[in-house]
């Protein structure tokens, strides 16, 4: 599928892009960015989550060469962005967060200018592996501003891949698109990743960054939270919620059911029940049996995950 | 050097101007012809000739010098500003490429561009009248200075720019009175004397004088002289570029 060849001599180190004290303030005098440390290892897919401003595009933006920092470095494959920006940026593929297209260009233009732009020389094999993998083979001689917005961000994709790069940044290359074209973009980002692409995403969702990524960072008001494995992440912020809507209200928790993590909403009529979904025992089942010999009738059921905002709270909250 | 790169963007742009075919080569070529019937041909014939040259052949270089200068500036402000404007100068941006590279790819094009429409209207213009070129040499090279210089100031208008208005204002409000002050219909000569020392101070003035030095062997001011303050310009505009690059200004935030 795709094809990088590691650089002759590049000693492989393990860490591909290494962010040191990065910090950013904007000429509105705001800042955006404080102090970031992150190392992002070779090879993995790195999901960086975070609430809007909370400086995402402006860290990938720094690091693809397009903002200027205010003070700290950053290391692509060993090479400084701004002194060795040649070495940098050629390693480097960006899809930014924005739908930026040309409008008159073909498909196949396009992408073969942005192989040209990166000084790489044409390769007609490459672009058309990469207008496959992106299902954009069939629209090569399509005007761009004829196509949807799904093959749009296609397009991007397709742009950012031409020049075989060895780190691909996708800033929320999901948002508002649809479900299908999400799994289409996981599967190209696995694809990728076998090849031994390196990739760092942004994503609101926490199941994308769940579904894909081997690990995850946190950023949240221009300060890089936590970073931490999947695994170890998924664990912590596994937390799901049911609530139960019930036939009569409740003045108070029933004594019977004080085993449980219940909150009664203020009405009386809401039991909520929080639970880790990864564990083995969720212990809603000898709830539900709890509930009924409390002689409590249910009326209706609602599970739902916790919301990546309740989390980056909880996590905000921790950290104060 | 990543010439692979100079090559895109030039190749590119390029492709922008066969797109626009029309807009870009057949209304210059539309409206000089119309200079030439009005001043050529309805208000010439009742001119004397200047210099030995007559009126509609005298006013030819200045014709092409006021397409030249109108259009690679539109072609090289409006190259770089778009991109800026639909947001697509991300590419370039992220690109391994330096300042002098991205300079070449655009810059180059437009300046391409209009060289091709000044040949275009030079060609035209001989229909017309009797079209003498003594030093074709000095004309190339007049033709290519005053193409890039120009096609540079565009490209740091296009940059400076950050709406529309803007981008016409300069071409509109400067570039325009300039030229058609600078000699483009007569020679500074036939001006009061008082006139004569302010249109010393307008650059398009040497411009002018040079290239129609390069045609008939007449000039306003030495061909020296001329070529030194098209150099000055070229340096001007070479040195407001570097700068732009090395602050990001309006490019970087
Ligand atoms: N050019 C700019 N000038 C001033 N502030 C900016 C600029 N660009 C972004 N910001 C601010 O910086 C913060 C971070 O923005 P951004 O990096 O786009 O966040 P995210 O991608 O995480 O949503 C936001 O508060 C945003 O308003
Ligand atoms: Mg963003």
């Amino acid at each position: 599928m795709f094809h990088t060849i590691p650089p002759p001599g590049a000693v492989a180190s393990a860490s591909i892009v290494s962010v040191s004290n990065l910090s950013k303030t904007y000429a509105s005098g705001f800042k955006a960015l404080n102090c970031i440390n992150l190392d992002i290892r070779r090879g993995e897919i790195f999901a960086l989550l975070g609430p809007n401003g909370a400086g995402k595009t402006t860290l990938i933006s720094i690091i693809c060469g397009i903002v200027n920092a205010s003070e700290g470095t950053v290391l692509a494959d060993g090479h400084d962005i701004v002194r060795d920006y040649r070495a940098a940026r050629s390693k480097i593929g960006l899809v930014p967060q924005e739908l930026t297209t040309d409008a008159f260009e073909t498909v196949w233009a396009t992408a073969s200018f942005s192989r040209g732009l990166f000084g790489r020389r044409a390769n007609p094999a490459h672009i058309e592996r990469v207008l496959r993998d992106v299902s954009l083979w069939d629209r090569r001689d399509s005007k761009i501003m004829t196509l949807s917005g799904g093959m749009k961000r296609r397009v991007m994709i397709a742009k950012a891949l031409a020049h075989e790069p060895m780190i691909l940044f996708l800033d929320e290359p999901t948002a508002g698109v649809d479900v299908e074209l999400r799994r289409d973009m996981w599967r190209v980002v696995r694809a990728l990743r076998d090849t031994g692409v390196t990739i760092i995403l942004t994503t609101h969702y926490i199941d994308e960054a769940e579904e894909l990524a081997d690990r995850i960072g946190v950023i949240d008001k221009g300060e890089l939270v936590l970073v931490e494995e999947k695994t170890e992440l998924m664990h912590k912020l596994g937390n799901k919620q049911l609530t139960l809507t019930l036939q009569d209200p409740l003045d108070c928790i029933p004594s019977g059911l004080a085993g449980y993590e219940l909150e009664l909403s203020p009405g009386g009529r809401q039991l909520t029940y929080s639970y880790d979904k990864t564990s083995e025992e969720t212990g809603i089942g000898p709830l539900l049996q709890a509930l009924q010999a409390a002689g409590i009738a249910v009326k209706d059921v609602q599970t739902k995950t916790r919301s990546l905002e309740e989390i980056f709270i909880d996590i905000v909250r921790a950290r104060s | 050097m990543n010439f692979p790169a100079i090559g895109a963007i030039y190749r590119f742009e390029m492709a922008r101007t066969w797109r626009t075919l029309l807009q870009s080569i057949v209304s210059p070529v539309i409206s000089t012809s119309l200079y030439f019937i009005v001043f050529g041909g309805a208000i010439g014939s009742r001119m004397t000739d200047i210099g030995g040259v007559s009126y509609g052949a005298f006013i030819v270089p200045g014709l092409i010098m006021l397409s030249l200068l109108t259009q690679s500036m539109a072609n090289a402000s409006f190259g770089i500003y778009f991109p800026r404007f639909i947001g697509t100068i991300y590419e370039i941006l992220s690109a391994p490429i330096s300042a002098i590279e991205i300079v070449i790819g655009y810059v180059g094009a437009a300046a391409t561009k209009s060289i091709i429409l000044g040949i275009i209207i030079l060609a035209t213009a001989s229909l017309f009248v009797p079209v003498r070129i003594d030093h074709p040499l000095w004309m190339a090279l007049f033709l290519l200075l005053t193409a890039a210089t120009f096609s540079l100031f565009g490209f740091i208008i296009g940059i400076w720019a950050d709406n529309f208005e803007k981008l016409q204002m300069i071409p509109l409000l400067i570039i325009t009175p300039l030229t058609f002050l600078g000699g483009s219909f007569y020679s500074i000569d036939m001006l009061p004397p008082f006139w004569q020392r302010v249109a010393l101070f307008n650059p398009v003035v040497y411009l002018i004088s040079g290239f129609r030095w390069s045609f008939y062997g007449k000039a306003d001011v030495r061909v020296g002289v001329s070529l030194g303050m098209t150099l000055v310009f070229l340096a001007l505009c070479v040195t407001a570029v570097v700068w732009i690059f090395k602050t990001g200004y309006r490019l970087k935030k």
